[in-house]
């Protein structure tokens, strides 16, 4: 590792105003929205074209200098965190839609593309991109591409792979390879599904051509009440062995409810121990003939109070709750872990219910907003990081229930990604072999991994995990230690 | 090793093994090795001078199906036929409309040959409903990526490399799948267009409106192009849908009840490409048709577009040096399913040093064709 010589080489080409190296430039670069991770960058390079990108990543290849490809920083589990003494590649001005085809319906775009642009830019043409994490105002393209990221509507059309078509990537030495291309099928090894959710081991995507949708003629949204979180869990079994295929379903506990209220008001019973939200979207005779079955479904399910939205308003004042629920829960602790693990869906109510005694059992809260049709869990635990021993008893918390994950059949991860946080539980998902087998795959791409070094495989190089990360709300003055 | 079956057909060795054990020892016992499945795609598993036929019809059966989890495990010999059954019990089916069910084709071949049918339209292909796989790679390794829920971003995505890889990166031995409710009824319009680019206008139209659209294929029909459109759904619902559909369309005609499901199963059977021309995959884009299909129509070719023209089964007749020269002129690249060739990619070709890459990884003595 030649740092010293790649950052001259570096100054040389680069304006100092686009090469930050100064502590005072690079700290907002040490973490992502996994604040407990922090690193210390040697410089952070702002890429404006796709051959900057590829000049910096052949520079650090030939210097040995590990990098980090990075967007806006929204990571839940520390994959944009920076190598120590590495260099950050920043993406964020990379973000011209270069081509939006609606006859085809496609759009390809620049990594810095945020999410919900591409979504607005094809809003005039009845189009929109389907995936749609919680963090789409800000999130971009690159780094849904690199974690395959979700988000509430992935239960009918699927992740971001499901709807990246074609890439042009720069590997990690400096090789540039186009993948896929412009139609919904492709033939040989499916490459470009193989880059997505590479969590950045594999290069850096400089061009993504995205499939777009029509945007449904018509949304049926529910809204459910229940006395419990397990009888929500079991509602979404009904509905899901229903026959119906639901574009959306998310549950709410009475924390995330409580939090959400508190901070958009977005108009949620807030008696409910669980709230359980229900979308049906596609052509109106259709949809409104499987409302009804939906709502005979959900009647049956037990609920204590069942409300449909009445119009566009109230089902963006809904999801606008629903959406904010992370960032609302934030309010409510000073510090708090999110988890990502999935279930199958058949076993929901279960998994709940050991969370809710889990939460007992460390004395630590427990909120609960995740996307319930998918199996896919986001319990958030709170805890004070600056009392003795919290943090801690939160990391044993987290780890029992990526176990339980594990045990019911699951995943430890649904559309987070492995990043730093979940390393060390690959082992328990993977056999060795299996373990063996990725990491010559990433090697064959990577020889001397400099490509976000130290994610996904449990051998990385150890980070201590530490309270010291400052919330992104405190830091914003939304929420205080008192 | 007792278990695996050994057979001398003239000169190539068939070995039918039933256990992943089995398909570790073989892949290790032989230097040269071609999988093959029900065989329905034969230029993908022609063996060469020497080689070892591993047919994985025997690695049978249904290991896992819940149907109120709408996902199922099975192993890689398992008839998509016996699949369907399976899932249709439950009101369930595989959204990418595997082609070839009824003609023997496997699991393992459908996800390695890449192959989705003109249902893929609505949903997405089989890369989008592949969960997990498990597969023996060129060392004898036995891998998993992916894993049984129907989210999961632990790992790299393994299976999706696997989708496409014709049995050249590995045997695949089990695969776990996604699936849906399938709609209860479905109702197809048969809608004859004036001319070529009036039916690329209709095509363009339908991507941008709200009908919810299960399959549409264009056709060509004693020359002149035909769109057919399928919708699926409530049975109380699919007549006013259809009506919509036809009037928005300003035309079109109703296939009968009898006729649409056995219309959609003949697609499946690629019964209308002759036997003994070749059968080739070809990727495209909406706006390759009216060069493609110039260059189609004047080699007599047969031809059926999918999916609003994201792909085109091409029935070439004669030599394919011919259209692999047209397709490598339009960047565009195929899969010979069917058809005399020693290599079954014609056409352009994306990713190959990539692939190269994998491939040295995987199955570094080239047990495997080439890639």
């Amino acid at each position: 590792m030649e740092t010293s010589g790649l950052i001259r080489e570096l100054e040389r080409r680069f304006p100092p105003d686009r090469l930050l190296q100064r502590p005072a430039q690079t700290a907002p670069y040490e973490s992502d929205a996994l604040t407990a991770f922090r690193a210390r960058p040697a410089a952070v390079m702002l890429a404006e074209t796709q051959e900057e990108v590829i000049q910096v990543v052949r520079l650090c290849h030939r210097y040995a200098v590990p990098f980090v490809a990075r967007g806006s920083g929204t990571s839940l589990s520390g994959g944009s965190l920076p190598v120590e003494d590495g260099i950050v590649i920043a993406l964020n001005r990379l973000n011209r839609i270069l081509r939006l085809d609606p006859a085809q319906r496609i759009a390809v775009v620049e990594p810095g593309v945020i999410n919900l642009d591409v979504s607005r830019a094809a809003a005039s043409y009845g189009l929109y991109y389907a995936p749609d994490p919680s963090s789409q105002l800000i999130c971009t393209i690159g780094g849904n591409v690199a974690f395959n990221s979700g988000g509430a509507h992935c239960l009918k059309y699927g992740m971001t792979a499901n709807h990246v078509l074609g890439l042009k990537a720069v590997l990690p030495d400096g090789e540039v390879v186009q993948l896929g291309g412009e139609s919904l099928e492709s033939v040989g090894p499916d490459l470009t599904g193989f880059f997505v959710g590479s969590e950045g081991l594999f290069g850096v995507a400089l061009e993504i051509t995205l499939r777009l949708l029509p945007k449904p003629e018509r949304y049926r949204t529910v809204l459910a009440a229940y006395a419990s979180l397990a009888g929500a869990g079991d509602a979404v079994a009904q509905v899901v062995a229903s026959g119906l295929l639901p574009g959306a379903m998310e549950i709410m506990d009475a924390l995330a409810i409580e939090a959400a209220e508190a901070a958009v008001h977005a108009g949620y019973p807030r008696d409910a121990a669980a709230l359980l939200i229900v979308e049906l979207e596609g052509e109106r005779v259709q949809v409104e003939a499987e409302f009804a079955h939906l709502l005979r479904v959900i009647e049956g399910s037990g609920p204590k109070t069942v409300t449909v939205a009445k119009d566009d308003a109230d089902r963006a004042r809904i999801w606008k709750g629903r959406k904010s629920a992370f960032s609302a829960v934030g309010r409510l602790s000073p510090d708090y872990l999110v988890q990502d693990g999935v279930v199958p869906r058949s076993r929901l109510g279960e998994a709940l219910a050991t969370i809710e005694r889990l939460s007992l059992t460390h004395n630590l809260r427990v909120a609960n907003v995740f996307h319930a049709g998918d199996g896919n869990l986001h319990p958030l635990i709170l805890f004070n990081g600056r009392m003795a021993g919290e943090l801690e008893r939160a990391e044993a918390l987290a780890g029992e229930i990526i176990q339980m994950c594990i045990a019911l059949g699951g995943s430890v991860t649904g559309e987070h990604g492995i990043g730093m946080e979940k390393r060390q539980h690959m082992p328990a998902m993977f056999t060795a072999t299996d373990l063996e087998v990725m990491a010559e795959l990433r090697r064959a791409l990577d020889p001397g991994e400099i490509s976000n070094r130290g994610k996904m495989f449990p051998d990385g190089e150890a980070l201590a995990l530490g309270s010291h990360g400052v919330h992104p709300l405190e830091r914003q003055g939304v929420i205080s230690r008192e | 090793m007792s278990a695996i079956m050994a057979a001398t057909m003239s000169e190539t060795t068939v070995i039918s093994p039933e256990t992943n054990e089995d398909v570790q020892a073989a892949v290790t016992a032989h230097e040269q090795i071609v999988v093959r499945g029900g065989g329905t795609k034969p230029a993908l598993c022609a063996a060469s001078h020497g080689a070892t036929v591993l047919d994985t019809r025997r690695l049978t059966g249904i290991v896992e199906y819940d149907p109120g989890e709408f996902v199922f495990t099975a192993r890689a010999g398992a008839p998509l036929r016996e699949i369907a059954d399976a899932l249709a019990a439950h009101g369930q089916y595989l959204p990418f409309d595997p082609p070839l069910v009824e003609q023997g084709a496997t699991l393992g071949g459908t996800i390695a040959a890449g192959m989705s049918g003109s249902g893929r339209h609505r949903y997405g292909g089989v890369r989008d409903f592949l969960i997990g796989v498990r597969f023996v790679d060129g060392q004898g390794r036995l891998v998993r990526g992916g894993g049984k829920v129907v989210k999961n971003a632990a790992g790299f995505d393994l299976p999706k490399l696997l989708v496409g890889s014709i049995g050249r990166l590995g045997v695949i031995v089990e695969a776990s799948f996604k699936v849906f409710p399938q709609p209860p009824h479905y109702a197809t319009l048969r809608a004859p267009q004036p001319s070529l680019d009036a039916a690329f206008a209709a095509i363009t139209r339908l991507n941008g409106s709200t009908f919810d659209i299960e399959a549409l294929d264009l056709l060509i029909e004693a020359g002149a192009p035909v769109l057919y459109v399928r919708q699926g759904g409530l049975a109380t619902t699919l007549d006013e849908r259809q009506q919509s559909l036809r009037t928005w369309l300003g035309g079109g005609d109703p296939l009968h009840e009898a006729d649409e499901a056995g219309f959609w199963a003949a697609a499946r059977a690629f019964a209308w490409a002759p036997a003994d021309w070749s059968l080739v995959k070809t990727p495209i884009t909406l706006h390759t048709i009216p060069v493609l299909e110039q260059i189609l129509q004047a080699n007599g070719a047969q031809r059926r577009y999918l999916a609003s023209g994201a792909l085109v089964w091409i029935a070439w007749p004669g030599d394919l040096v011919p259209l692999d020269d047209y397709l490598t002129q339009l960047q565009l690249g195929g899969l010979v399913l069917r058809g005399e060739t020693q290599w079954p990619f014609v056409g352009a070709r994306t990713g190959a040093s990539l692939a190269a890459r994998v491939k040295r990884v995987l199955d570094p003595t080239t047990r495997f064709p080439i890639l």
